[in-house]
């Protein structure tokens, strides 16, 4: 059996009266790309927030490779090794395109200002390291030729392979992609779940919030399902299109609607 | 149809070919360019060319303040430009650095002042941490009042301080040291020679017999060789921001800039880079005010440091350009020296000089030389618009700005939910 990357146990969020997430549980294994879906509000992003650090669970815990991570940072939990991207695109806007995917290699660097100041050998080595594979990764997204672009210049599919980019750039264990396909015709759709699936065979594990379902079912190996912060199924694709609770869940809900 | 590129744009896409042209050159005909470029600004002062020259004020004097706001201004746009954090109170940490060079090397004790300078920027940068450890948490416009308080406190505690002087101020402060032999007045110039100036005659130039410069004498007769120490430090303080500017921590500000919250979940450190930024900055204003405490007065008193200077500061890296250090150092020159050149129009200097400040931002809002990327990328943009425009409806001139809407400097994101 393959370990269990992420823990998420019996987590509760509340933003006042309003529940988020109701004693949600769910786990991922190494190398695998875990689904989470569920309607609209229902509490998919929070999920993802509440494991990056965003927010802190009102009970419950949530363990990467069996560590706690209730309590860190936003930025510790990223040089942890779990990197995400954003439902609504968060770019540095005015930065390039590989200044943005260097930031994020800069997750694993350390040099400062005085490293920085007397160009140092380790200064040196870390931006050839963080040009490398900034490029490297701008190539495997397909954006090598917009480098040097503002990522405001850059178009809307463009900006979300970016935002891949960027979180893939801090070399994670872990990564947590929201609605990365979100706006996308079925064309591109189909393209970035191909590429998804090649991100995995990157040896990166993947957290994938999509809304499509077809989608979902052709690309991960596992689904979650939620609904009004509570999780009502878990299983393979198969299971899950044969559920009637999530079948229920979805009833009169449009596929796309996002 | 296609209306063609604007004046605006033409020039806009000179400029980007000259610095790309710029960049293509071998590294060795840069660097006799920019020494080139150097020598003739260190000669600036000596060569008094006509136009430029002040003929109503001491003109070293009018050069040595334009360097010592660009000065300010650079340091300043570390923390405005780069890390997007709006301080409105470096003024005080000017203040902290000129007080601490009188109370070492006048007031309380006699230090030599090449020693004195390194403490008055570790004591100003360690100011700058106090300060902003316990405000730097908090986001938004809390930080520009927390720091317009700071510069308006610390100039009211020199005041009412009797140990720093209190409302009388610091006198006597010395001045660096002379190279060559000590001035002996009235008959003993010191120094080791004498650079002659230029005088004009229309576009003759002459060798002026009455007015030279004695190499180095720091003093309080000639201000070229502050000018000159200036310029020096100002170029050591672009040369550093570059080196920094273009690394990790270059990078972490402007992402902290763009968004905070995004650059936290990519593994950046916000608090601890805003610090540094706010450190740094602090160090070149520390710096500024080192030098001027012991520049051609050698005197300081409270009234030194106004807040309305330090607003004036704001403006240099406003106008400049925010993010961009030859903005800075383009904005502090202006704001000291446009107000001396046209001196002979009295009080009406400052009016059209505050008009100006008002106007630009209307037109320019950028700032007159925003970060070369900016201005690309505002052609590239600007091309594709009058390509699109061009097969369909005609150009329009504000209406294809594209869903984004004009790009300043500043935070894209401000809401606190993550999403
Ligand atoms: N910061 C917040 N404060 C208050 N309520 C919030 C906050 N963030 C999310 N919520 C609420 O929590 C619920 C879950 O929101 P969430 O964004 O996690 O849904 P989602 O599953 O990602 O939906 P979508 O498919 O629309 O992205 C919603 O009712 C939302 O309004
Ligand atoms: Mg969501």
């Amino acid at each position: 059996m393959a370990e269990r990357i992420l823990e998420v146990d019996d987590v509760t969020l509340r933003f006042g009266g309003l529940t988020a997430l109701d004693s949600v549980s769910l786990h991922i294994e190494e190398g695998e790309i875990l689904g989470l879906i569920g309607p609209n509000g229902a509490g998919k992003t929070t999920c993802f927030n509440v494991i990056t650090g965003v927010y802190t669970p009102t009970m419950g815990e949530v363990r990467f490779r069996g560590s706690s991570l209730v309590g860190l940072k936003k930025h510790q939990i990223t040089r942890k090794g779990i990197a995400r991207t954003f439902q609504n695109i968060r770019l540095f806007r005015s930065m390039t395109a590989l200044e943005n995917v260097l930031v994020g290699a800069d997750a694993n660097h350390s040099s400062g200002v005085l490293t920085a100041l007397f160009r140092s050998p380790k200064h040196r080595r870390e931006e050839a390291d963080g040009h490398e594979r900034g490029m490297d990764l701008l190539e495997f997204m397909g954006l090598a030729g917009r480098a040097d672009e503002l990522a405001s210049n850059l178009s809307y599919g463009d900006q979300r392979r970016l935002e891949i980019a960027r979180a893939m750039a801090t070399q994670p264990a872990l990564l947590c992609l929201d609605e990365p396909a979100a706006g996308f015709n079925p064309q591109e759709k189909a393209e970035l779940m191909a590429l998804i699936r090649r991100v995995r065979d990157r040896g990166y594990t993947v957290l994938l919030i999509e809304h499509d379902m077809r989608l979902v079912m052709g690309v991960t190996d596992r689904i979650v399902v939620l609904e009004f912060g509570k999780k009502i199924a878990e299983g393979t694709p198969a299971d899950i299109r044969d559920n009637p609770a999530v079948i229920a869940a979805y009833l009169g809900v449009d596929e796309d609607a996002s | 149809m296609t209306a063609p590129l604007t004046a605006r744009d033409r020039l806009a896409l000179q400029w980007v070919g000259m610095v790309e042209r710029w960049n293509s050159l071998p590294r060795a005909s840069r660097l006799l360019i920019v020494l080139l470029l150097a020598l003739l600004f260190y000669a600036l002062p000596l060569l008094r060319p006509p136009i430029l020259t002040t003929q109503q004020t001491d003109f070293g004097g009018i050069m040595f303040s334009s360097a010592a706001l660009a000065l300010v201004a650079v340091g300043l746009n570390i923390v405005i430009g780069y890390a997007g954090l709006l301080d409105l109170g470096y003024i005080g940490f000017y203040l902290v650095g000129a007080y601490t060079t009188g109370v070492l090397t006048s007031e309380h004790w006699h230090w030599p002042f090449f020693l004195v300078l390194p403490v008055a920027i570790a004591v100003t940068m360690l100011s700058g941490v106090l300060l902003g450890a316990p405000t730097l948490r908090v986001r938004g416009d809390y930080l520009a009042i927390v720091t317009l308080g700071f510069g308006e406190i610390i100039r009211l505690i020199v005041t009412n301080v009797e140990w720093l002087g209190a409302a009388r101020g610091i006198k006597d402060i010395p001045h660096p040291p002379t190279i060559g032999p000590d001035p002996k007045p009235p008959f003993g110039e010191g120094g080791l020679f004498t650079i002659p100036h230029l005088s004009w005659n229309g576009l003759i130039p002459s060798l002026d017999e009455n007015r030279g410069t004695r190499f180095l004498v720091f003093g309080a007769a000639d201000a070229i060789p502050y000018y000159w120490l200036i310029l020096t430090v100002l170029i050591l303080v672009l040369v550093a921001d570059k080196l920094v500017k273009n690394s990790r921590v270059g990078r972490a500000w402007e992402a902290t800039r763009e968004d905070e919250d995004a650059a936290e979940l990519m593994g950046v450190p916000t608090f601890r880079f805003k610090l540094l930024a706010f450190a740094m900055g602090a160090a070149v204003g520390g710096l500024s005010g080192a030098l001027f405490a012991s520049s051609q007065g050698g005197y300081i008193n409270p009234l030194s440091f106004p807040l309305l200077l330090s607003i004036l500061f704001v403006a240099a890296v406003i106008v400049g350009g925010a993010g961009n250090r030859w903005g800075a150092v383009l904005g502090g020159v202006l704001v000291a020296y446009l107000p001396e050149r046209f001196r002979e129009f009295a009080d009406f200097r400052l009016l059209v000089f505050g008009l100006a400040l008002m106007i630009l931002p209307v037109y320019r809002p950028q700032g007159l030389l925003p970060p070369a990327r900016t201005i690309r990328a505002r052609v590239a943009e600007r091309e594709i618009e009058l390509l699109e425009g061009g097969e369909d409806t005609g150009p329009t001139d504000d209406g294809l700005d594209g869903p984004e809407g004009p790009d300043g400097f500043g935070r894209t994101n401000s809401t606190g939910k993550v999403g």
